[in-house]
């Protein structure tokens, strides 16, 4: 029971972390279109923000794996 | 000329991917293949003769188990993969032991369970246990022979707990695995053993430093002869990557004047953790999954903390327990919470890292398990199948997994660069 309870809990966790990274890149597309020459640093902050977002994720991830 | 580039890439890749089909041999006569979900009877099945296994029930045909050899991949071990042996340091209350692996007799097909046990210790799944039932010779050398391991699940006061055993003269004899720390929350708890051994993890961070040590001093050696030449070969790499920590990370978040103090710590940080990570991409190197490690991350996070408590100014710590600026009533709960989040912060780093690079491993091994999944299913022509669905999956997931090496080891960084700018920022 508890097994099945934590692969439920990993899936909600990467329910989280889809909706965050999907409006982290959303946002960035537009930023780019209103703005092509910040193109680069707009990129390197979205590979940013969208590691913190999954490293929330993972750390779900890695705890479901653990749960006996 | 550039498409017979990619053509030849793309051969060599397929073909050190069918590597691990033809090598993978397993004949798994160690894991018993079904589970004996044995519900443990009133009294607790300590002793002999109460197991619910027998000895002689060594399957030579079971099941692919994808979580098992996953979990079993990450994890760290006491031999590399083709049995390269390592020193093993082990305490119990019989005393210290060290010899090598070696004298585990293991076997590179028989995955990395001993042959052999040494004064009661063995081998099993690449890790040291002891033997912990009475009846087994406790000292010299003594030969198991192949598949001598099982394990079973048992439900132990509502939580399924695995025993394992190793199997000597038809009779089983429950082993232990190596004491952990973690109070059994993550499935340890003090044993019987200490293993203080030299592990796989060990090798790749001593590794990891020779190889950090002779790049640097050579890039150093290059500047000091002639600075003003411009840079070629490995200094081009490592200046172009200190020149970036140092305009990104260092200076914005520490300040001009003050990076310099923290700057070498900033850069052994990122440095060590991109080596480490990139390290576990390599295929064949023994599987090294260092920083996937929680204890390796949390002993690098420990250091961020302790660093940052040592540096704290007299303003961090009035901004953690006595908030200027909110209304008195608040001051206490918002201590409360700053408190929480002083020790929150270490223990995201310890858990991001680690959450990362290990579920990217879990990742590459279960599409490469495909090939074996597959072919238990519809066997060689599943094999086949398997293969030709696990190359362009494993491929993407290797190529996302280097993006996330570096971008892991930069978080890393730029998050301590943070913590430690907060910590000595001065009043404005």
């Amino acid at each position: 029971m508890t097994g099945t309870l934590a692969a439920v809990g990993a899936g909600l966790a990467v329910i989280g972390a889809g909706i965050g990274i999907g409006m982290v890149g959303g946002k960035a597309m537009e930023a780019i279109a209103r703005q092509p020459e910040a193109s680069g640093d707009i990129r390197s902050g979205m590979i940013l923000m969208a590691a913190f977002v999954e490293g929330a994720a993972l750390i779900a991830i890695l705890l479901s794996i653990f749960i006996k | 000329m550039s498409r017979n580039i990619y053509s030849a890439l793309l051969i060599f890749a397929a073909i050190l991917f069918s590597f691990p089909v033809i090598s993978q041999d397993h004949d798994h006569d160690d894991h018993a293949g079904h589970d004996h979900a044995v519900h443990a009877e009133q009294d607790h099945e300590a002793g002999h003769g109460e197991h619910g296994i027998s000895c002689g029930h060594n399957d030579e045909h079971h099941e692919y188990d994808p979580a098992a050899t996953a979990i079993h991949h990450i994890s760290d071990g006491n031999v590399f993969d083709y049995p390269l042996p390592l020193p093993m340091i082990l305490k119990s209350e019989a005393g210290f032991e060290v010899f090598m692996s070696s004298k585990f007799g293991a076997h590179w097909a028989s995955h990395e369970n001993g042959a052999k046990s040494y004064n009661g210790y063995v081998l099993y799944e690449g890790s040291a246990h002891r033997v912990t039932d009475s009846g087994f010779p406790m000292t010299g050398s003594v030969d198991l022979g192949h598949g001598a391991f099982m394990h079973e699940v048992v439900n132990i006061d509502g939580k399924d707990k695995t025993l394992k055993y190793v199997c000597f003269e038809n009779k089983p004899y429950k082993i232990d695995a190596r004491t952990t720390l973690d109070g059994g929350m993550l499935g340890g708890g003090i044993t019987s053993f200490w293993d203080l051994s030299p592990s796989k993890n060990v090798i790749a961070m001593l590794l990891v430093c020779l190889l950090l040590f002779f790049s640097f001093r050579s890039a150093a050696k290059k500047y000091r002869k002639n600075p003003l030449k411009a840079p070629k070969g490995v200094q081009g790499v490592l200046e172009t990557m200190v020149i970036f920590i140092r305009d990104e990370v260092a200076i914005p978040f520490i300040g001009k004047g003050k990076y310099m103090k923290y700057f070498p710590f900033l850069l052994s940080i990122f440095f060590f953790i991109l080596g480490l990570n990139l390290f576990g991409q390599i295929p064949f190197f023994g599987s090294i999954n260092a920083t996937g490690n929680l204890t390796l991350t949390m002993v690098l996070a420990l250091i961020v903390f302790v660093l940052v408590t040592i540096n704290g100014k007299k303003d961090y710590w009035q901004h953690i327990f006595w908030m200027p600026g909110v209304p008195t009533f608040v001051k206490p709960l918002l201590a409360a919470v700053e408190i929480m989040g002083l020790f929150i912060k270490p223990l995201t780093l310890m858990l991001r890292l680690a959450g990362n690079i290990s579920a990217g491993h879990i990742a590459i091994l279960s599409f490469i398990g495909l090939i074996f999944i597959f072919g238990d299913l519809y066997g060689t022509l599943g094999n086949g199948i398997g293969t030709v669905l696990a190359i362009p999956l494993t491929l993407f997931m290797m190529a996302i997994e280097l993006i996330v090496a570096f971008v892991q080891a930069f978080v890393f960084t730029i998050l301590t660069a943070s913590y430690i700018g907060a910590a000595i920022e001065e009043h404005h």
